[in-house]
């Protein structure tokens, strides 16, 4: 018997290591090969979702014969790897979720300037002032609402209302999101740190649902757990998704507040080119096809974003974008991320 | 040894940078003060559970008349199969309302119990029942002998099989995440997040790291003390089993509700899931090769990390002494940290140091030898314990030399523990979900990082398909380990 067991146990052994050492010797040789320009490849680091973008992705390659060597992680994954990297990253182009990362990597000097053609496509609100990213698609803040719980003519005028007694309890928030960053570096932006501080207190003093993501918030209001959430236009589109059925079929709402209030802020997904690939005409198509009109129609009705294209219709269920009472803050003012990550951490909302 | 240096090295490297105003803004704050009481108190919390969980139901499985002892030895390791976010996705899932500290203790215990489970099973089985029959026949009761004998004899498996689970608990991501506990992990993890902070995330991380010195040393301290090995004679046989008696049925109830709550929760929770959604995962070459990447990457980390532990495992057990003992410990402080910690490492040292390997299958390796040394030098050294040095002297003395009796004597008699460590590396390796998403080669998609994907927008159903390949696959060798340790054993075989 343990003659039986001794020899299975050294044939399992062998086998392991052959066929592990084998696994890695075979064929990811160049897996850092930053490759040359015009070579027909290029390397993509994706903080979108392989889900949302893969198709697209196939899409560029069917017509243009470039492969894509795409790198899915979280934004905040990739912008660390980027900036651990440095000069060395065989990255061509970092395509993120939210303008944050995209303004910290521009930071450290590692993206090149896109030319003008590029960059005068998008709107001045969607883009950076220096040229260095790009935004493709945008993505409003809403209050989602369950009208079961909250009739519509009850619904806060201002995101800072959400603080008030009423709504104690009621209101779901993703603290760690960066889309939640980005509203709260809005808030300082348009009314100064004080107000912001006092609006993460008492967003913390109301007793507030606290969750993961957005689509557990989207889902809990749905559903009926949680009466509002604070978060982006788009979840509600990827919820009915997997629920087979159509955003207006949905039982949960969405509130836009009106008025240019900061609850209101409109912020980009984008991308940025890394210097050592500023002249590769391959990423220059790439560029061109994300901001082309069927990558920008993908966006609308597959992601259901807001295009930033002119000239490219939105998804159905939202209002489009050129009636939306947008706050009057410039997206280029948003990476002083820093001082908003004290802000909330000192809050309390998040470890 | 140098691997598990590797994130010890970029931590030093990196902290310094931030400068000492900035680290000790980061530290000196009542923030990290109830981070660490929180961190340490889950894991004490956890282990507890886990210690009392493992030893009773190892206990109930070998040593009493339960009947079908043997399937409750499978399910009752089977929870090692299921990743802590599935877990603690299936539990919300379930009750929505579920956070905090304790149902996160709760779901860390019921999958991280078989880590004491197994070693203990495997020591109850080898221990002399002479010592137990000594005690009784001295007028101890059998309470006592159980107290006083027993317990002892399995100390050190229980010990070694608590660190685990304790430096398990304080790395854990997943669980503490979805069920927002606020831990030290989360607390990295977080600061990643928002505003991409890297200096705080890695300051945060050391302080990770001293904790598990402490941790580290106690257990070393209480081994120390409580040493006690059964050292076997000649002849081996099974202790008598104890009748249960009119106390079978509730106990085979509470077995039966733990493997309820291990297994059936994420079970019917995931289905629910798969039947409600309409999404679906990709056809099915896609699928097979996410399953066959998390098998080649998995199995080239165990096979790395086997190739690592052995010298480290055999030292251990044939050389012991203070450089040996300090050798051992810093392999378990890797262990400790975050997968995103250790991934960032791994870039550091890709990109500076082995550029050739930087995103190719050899640094994932790499990684999961760095994560997961502890796991395979633990078992390396158990097995080499347990077969007697002598041996090893009577082939030198008839004129072998030391290749030869490594070769034909040392590693044959080893080769158990090394086939119990390469199952635990390889089972923990497809379960690893941060690391490999920094370090995998750019393209190729796992298991994990499929049903990461999946779920990151909601895609529940597409997902399920990955969780129920990861965890089939992962069954096989929890498997193995439960054969390994001698839960499926018949009665007479000894």
């Amino acid at each position: 018997m343990l003659v039986t067991r001794r020899t299975t146990s050294v044939l399992l052994a062998a086998g392991l290591l052959t066929f592990g050492l084998a696994a890695c010797g075979s064929g990811d040789e160049d897996a850092t090969d930053p490759g040359k320009p015009d070579d027909k490849q290029i390397t993509v680091y994706s903080g979108r979702n392989e889900q949302l973008v893969k198709p697209l992705l196939e899409k560029f390659t069917e017509q243009t014969g470039i492969a894509v060597k795409p790198r899915y992680a979280t934004t905040a994954q990739l912008a660390a790897q980027l900036i651990e990297e440095g000069d060395k990253s065989p990255a061509d182009v970092f395509f993120a979720q939210d303008a944050g990362a995209l303004g910290t990597v521009a930071k450290r000097g590692m993206f090149s300037t896109l030319p003008e053609a590029t960059t005068t496509k998008v709107p001045p609100t969607y883009r950076a002032g220096n040229g260095q990213w790009v935004g493709l698609s945008a993505r409003a803040r809403v209050l989602a609402y369950n009208p079961d719980l909250v009739p519509a003519d009850q619904l806060p005028k201002s995101v800072f209302d959400l603080t008030g007694p009423a709504w104690k309890g009621k209101v779901g928030v993703a603290p760690t999101n960066a889309s939640f960053q980005a509203f709260v570096t809005a808030i300082r932006v348009q009314h100064g740190d004080a107000k912001a501080e006092e609006f993460l207190a008492g967003l913390k003093a109301n007793d507030p649902q606290i969750r993961d993501g957005n689509i557990k918030i989207v889902e809990d209001v749905n559903s009926g757990t949680v009466p509002v959430g604070l978060v982006n236009h788009y979840y509600l589109g990827e919820v009915a998704k997997e629920q087979g059925t159509t955003p207006d079929a949905l039982k949960v709402k969405l509130h836009f507040f009106p008025g240019g209030d900061t609850g209101a802020l409109v912020n980009v997904a984008g991308l940025g080119v890394l210097n050592r690939s500023a002249t590769d005409p391959d990423v220059q198509k790439f560029v061109d096809f994300m901001l082309g009109t069927e990558a920008q129609t993908y966006f609308a009705e597959q992601t259901f974003e807001y295009p930033v294209v002119a000239g490219v219709h939105g998804p159905a269920y939202v209002p489009p974008l050129a009636d939306l009472a947008v706050p009057d803050v410039d997206l280029n003012d948003l990476d002083t991320l820093d001082a908003t990550v004290t802000m909330i951490k000192n809050s309390g909302l998040v470890p | 040894m140098a691997v598990a240096l590797i994130p010890l090295a970029y931590l030093a490297v990196r902290t310094a940078e931030a400068g000492w105003d900035r680290i000790a803004a980061e530290l000196w704050t009542e923030r990290v003060g109830l981070l660490a009481l929180r961190s340490l108190g889950l894991a004490a919390v956890v282990t507890t559970a886990c210690v009392l969980l493992g030893v009773g139901t190892a206990f109930l499985v070998i040593r009493t008349d339960l009947p079908g002892r043997r399937a409750f030895a499978v399910l009752a390791a089977l929870p090692l199969a299921v990743p802590t976010y599935i877990a603690a996705f299936a539990w919300v899932s379930a009750m929505p309302r579920l956070e905090g500290f304790w149902p996160a203790a709760l779901v860390l215990t019921l999958c991280s119990y078989p880590y004491v489970l197994l070693p203990v099973a495997a020591a109850l089985r080898g221990a002399d029942p002479a010592q137990e029959e000594v005690s009784r026949s001295l007028g101890r009761s059998g309470w006592q002998t159980f107290t006083a004998v027993t317990l002892r004899q399995i100390r050190p498996a229980t010990a070694a099989g608590a660190l685990l689970v304790a430096l398990y608990v304080l790395s854990d991501f997943g669980a503490v995440s979805i069920l927002r506990a606020d831990t030290f992990t989360r607390a990295i993890f977080v600061a990643f997040d928002m505003g991409f902070d890297r200096t705080g995330a890695l300051v945060l991380s050391s302080v990770l790291v001293a904790l598990t010195v402490l941790l580290l040393a106690g257990e070393t301290a209480t081994r120390r003390r409580g040493a006690r090995y059964a050292r076997l004679g000649g002849t081996r046989r099974p202790a008598p089993r104890l009748p249960l008696g009119a106390a079978r049925w509730p106990v085979l109830a509470a077995l039966l509700g733990v493997a309820g709550l291990a297994l059936g929760v994420p079970a019917v929770s995931l289905g629910r899931r798969l039947a409600a959604g309409v999404s679906r995962p990709g056809a099915l070459p896609e699928v097979l090769t996410a399953a066959g990447n998390s098998l080649t990457v998995s199995l080239a980390g165990a096979a790395l990390t086997m190739l690592l532990a052995l010298p480290l495992g055999l030292l251990a057990a044939r050389a012991p002494g203070p450089l040996t003992t300090v050798l051992d410990r810093l392999a378990y402080l890797a262990h400790a940290l975050p997968g995103v910690v250790i991934g960032l490492s791994l870039i550091f040292f890709g990109i500076n140091v082995a550029y050739p390997l930087y995103q190719t299958r050899w640094l994932l390796a790499l990684a999961y030898a760095t994560l997961f040394l502890p796991l395979a030098v633990g078992a390396v050294a158990g097995a080499a314990a347990q077969s007697p040095a002598g041996l090893e002297e009577v082939a030198r003395s008839l004129g072998r030399g030391p290749w030869s009796v490594l070769r034909t004597v040392t590693l044959p008699l080893t080769l158990p523990g090394i086939g119990a460590g390469a199952a635990l590396v390889f089972l923990t390796g497809m379960k690893e979900l941060p690391a490999t998403l920094l370090l995998r080669p750019t393209g190729t998609d796992t298991l994990a990082t499929e049903l990461w994907t999946s779920t990151a927008v909601g895609a529940y159903a597409a997902a399920a398909p990955y969780a129920a390949l990861l965890v089939a696959i992962s069954a096989l060798p929890t498997w193995l380990l439960v054969a390994r340790s001698g839960l499926l054993d018949k009665e007479d075989r000894t």
